[in-house]
């Protein structure tokens, strides 16, 4: 295959993971491509992301399908059916030292002779020492010793992985690292050199990982081919992850995008505030201005309007299916509470609970979500979604609060469990507030069906939003303010 | 550009010889942007090195480093380039009644009544020239419609005088601290460069070359300390010139082996937020 079909596929690929390559950027990745021989693997990497990738999020992504399209390139990588010289030569030492530390225990040389618990200890060694040729060497080594695959095997990568990785015990190698590490310590290590030495172990084993998970990916390419495997390992960015179906790794990943979101948000919030409409005539500052004109007031100046804040009420459904929605938004909504007069949160599952003192400002946001999940009383009788009864008692102890200023938040899937719904509370907040929203984590295909019921309660507010990813939430609070 | 680059390991060398410490995307980045001619969006974390980049390669080029400071409001009278209007009214009142209507105003629309601002000034100038636009994503996004011409053409259009092409194409760094989404356009026009906080082996390197007669040992644990620190979820990361300044402190007290103590005394240099301080001292087990 020639690099100009290479890099179309690659192309290809890239926007079918969602990243908008244009054509521009594309002619550009082909001009960077002519200044950078595809030999030096990583300034080759470097050279395509910077023309083809324009935003830290979608890195990831990008450098996964590289790994995919590229791994085969270049001398040092492809699979060795035999190892390279370097890689024997290092092999010979290691199995040397071995002998010398145990006696005559080596066998004839070579690795297939080692026993797993040889080779468990060979890493350990590596791990302890920080070597990096040799941590490589052994991912190689266990992945076809442990891994066990097999050519034409629709399995996923994760499979190999779980299996390498469990040969290897690799869960239990931290403790016994720092067990060694004390033991080899002249004196007491303090408790901060303690922790920064399982720091620096941690990260080690961390790309030990990544150098097994590289071998196994260059595997697979090798037998499936580039297109396929690129297939598999197709995931989302993190602005469409949905909220309701995401996995732990996912949600971290989310919520690690949620930071720079938030700043931007309050960044674009306040400028809003501030432009679009203009103040009346600032007559100072006209004068002032119309003196470098000899007088004449050429550039009438305004003020800048201040239009007052919102207050806002968020009341969210936390029952198991749209926890995490329910979350992420309160996270969302306190990391820009700046932007509104006044934040208030109530959270319900059959019983209500307000939940504002929780996020004081100084408090720490994920500190503060752990303790509504804990301490929050929101069950009344079985811990069943009822918003019925949740809407009622809202109104009965908090609806007096409700004023012309203040915009509501509903969050929830409206899910009742065939509960009567008690619409009435929100034609009674929507007369009496400024504005009415309902959230709806679920895809629009579902609102409706079975014991969802959002569609009466949709009547009475303002709209209702399908927010079921950073980017639509993103747009909804936007507008919001 | 006479001294063009010969190769990614020329501009890092060439970097590392101005006390800037790049790793292999940062100076393929700028390696490639000089070859293909095409400014460079420089993104990240507040602190990471984004505007010293630009410094450093115009030192490294010889080149004059000409800055355009963004902020909201700004506009084509200051990015770009203004008529003297104080000049031009001079000029009218001094001969009312000699020239005729149309050669005052041939005259007072002549490069001598141009002020020129940032933009054109790094275009028009002769010698190289390395342009800075910074914090580019404070301005609106109206404005940044200013910068397009400069960054595909490098020429810029003025109705009264015609278009101004540039006589060497500058090295162009633009930064943003993400404060709000770019333009499609503007990025398009760009290479992308994310410059995040360094690992800990880079970081070790820069605390060594920034701060004079600082010991191996002393740099590696700060580095290792700063790592562990970063890991935790907080407010705001320590950022590079932070850590700098936590070692530059460090050597002020004459401490050559940090305890636990002592880094707790001295943990407000690296946070900035009262939470975090409490977290990472007890993260570290510092806090007894």
């Amino acid at each position: 295959m020639t690099v100009l079909d290479l890099m179309s596929g690659f192309i290809v690929e890239l926007r079918k993971a969602g990243l908008p390559v244009s054509l521009t950027e594309n002619l550009d990745a082909m001009e960077a491509v002519k200044e950078i021989p595809i030999e030096d693997r990583q300034a080759f990497k470097y050279a395509l992301a910077a023309t083809l990738v324009k935003s830290n999020s979608h890195w990831r992504a990008f450098e996964t399908i590289f790994e995919v399209y590229f791994s085969l390139r270049g001398p040092e990588h492809q699979i060795p059916s035999d190892m390279s010289d370097a890689e024997a030569e290092l092999w010979r030492e290691e199995q040397e030292m071995q002998q010398q530390g145990d006696g005559a225990a080596g066998s004839g040389g070579g690795m297939d002779s080692l026993t797993p618990e040889e080779i468990a200890q060979m890493l350990m060694q590596a791990l302890m020492n920080g070597d990096q040729a040799m941590m490589r060497a052994l991912a190689r080594q266990s992945v076809q010793r442990f891994a066990g695959m097999e050519p034409g095997r629709p399995v996923g990568g994760t499979y190999y992985l779980y299996r390498t990785l469990r040969n290897l015990d690799l869960d239990n190698m931290l403790d016994k690292l720092m067990e060694a590490n004390r033991d080899q310590a002249a004196q007491e290590l303090t408790k901060l050199e303690e922790r920064l030495e399982k720091d620096e172990f941690e990260s080690r084993i961390e790309q030990f990982k990544q150098e097994v998970e590289a071998e196994i990916r260059r595997r697979l390419v090798a037998d499936r081919g580039a297109e396929a495997m690129a297939k598999t390992l197709r995931k989302p960015l993190p602005e469409d992850v949905e909220f309701m179906h995401a996995n732990k790794e996912e949600m971290l990943s989310l919520k690690k995008a949620l930071q720079p979101l938030t700043r931007k948000l309050a960044a674009k919030l306040a400028r809003k505030r501030r432009h679009g409409r203009r103040g009346p005539l600032d007559f100072r500052a006209t004068v002032r201005s119309s003196l470098s004109y000899g007088g004449v007031p050429a550039d009438p100046k305004f003020k800048y309007p201040r239009p007052s804040k919102p207050e806002l009420m968020v009341v969210a459904d936390i029952s198991g299916s749209v926890a995490a929605f329910a979350r992420f938004t309160l996270m969302l909504v306190y990391a820009i509470q700046g932007q509104f007069s006044k934040v208030r949160s109530f959270v319900f599952i059959d019983g209500i609970d307000e939940v504002t003192d929780y996020f004081k400002s100084n408090v720490d946001i994920s500190d503060a979500i752990h303790r509504v999940n804990t301490e929050a009383d929101v069950v009344w009788v079985d811990g069943h979604s009822d918003y019925g009864h949740a809407f009622e008692v809202f109104w009965e102890r908090y609806g007096k609060d409700i004023n012309p200023k203040t915009t509501i938040l509903l969050l929830g899937d409206a899910r009742n469990n065939y509960h009567a719904a008690s619409s009435w509370v929100i034609k009674e907040m929507q007369k009496r507030g400024r504005h009415v929203y309902w959230l709806n984590p679920e895809p629009r295909s579902y609102w409706n069906t079975g014991d969802s019921i959002v569609g009466e309660y949709g009547s009475f507010t303002d709209g209702v939003y399908e927010c079921r990813n950073l980017r639509q939430l993103e747009a909804f609070v936007e507008k919001l303010a | 550009m006479e001294n063009r680059f010969e190769s990614v390991e020329h501009v890092r060398d060439g970097l590392k010889k101005v006390h800037y410490l790049s790793d292999d995307g940062i100076a393929g980045v700028v390696f490639l942007a000089q070859r293909l001619g095409k400014p460079i969006l420089v993104e990240g974390p507040a602190g990471t090195g984004k505007t010293q980049l630009a410094k450093s390669v115009a030192e490294m080029l010889n080149a004059r480093l000409i800055r355009l400071q963004c902020y909201e409001g700004l506009d084509e009278s200051k990015a770009l380039y203004e008529w003297n209007y104080k000049k031009q009214l001079l000029r009218i009142q001094a001969d009312k009644n000699s020239d005729s209507w149309s050669q005052v105003q041939d005259d007072i629309f002549s490069e001598e009544f141009l002020l020129t601002r940032p933009l054109l000034e790094a275009i028009s100038s002769p010698d190289p020239v390395v342009l800075l636009i910074d914090e580019v994503d404070r301005v609106e996004i109206e404005t940044e419609a200013l910068l397009l011409e400069i960054l595909s053409e490098y020429q810029v259009s003025i109705p009264e005088l015609g278009t101004i092409t540039a006589k060497q194409i500058p090295m162009v760094f633009l930064t943003s601290n993400n404060t709000r989404e770019l333009s499609e356009a503007l990025k398009r026009r760009c290479l992308f460069l994310h410059i995040d906080y360094p690992d800990m082996e880079r970081e070790k390197e820069i605390v060594l070359t920034k701060v004079p007669d600082i010991t191996q040992n002393l740099a590696d644990q700060i580095a290792r300390i700063v790592r562990s620190i970063r890991q935790l979820d907080l407010k705001k990361a320590p950022s590079v010139s932070e850590t700098l300044d936590w070692a530059r402190t460090l050597m002020l007290m004459g401490i050559e082996n940090i305890d636990a103590q002592e880094a707790k005394d001295t943990l407000h240099i690296l946070l900035k937020y009262q939470t975090d301080i409490t977290k990472a001292a007890k993260e570290l087990s510092v806090d007894k």
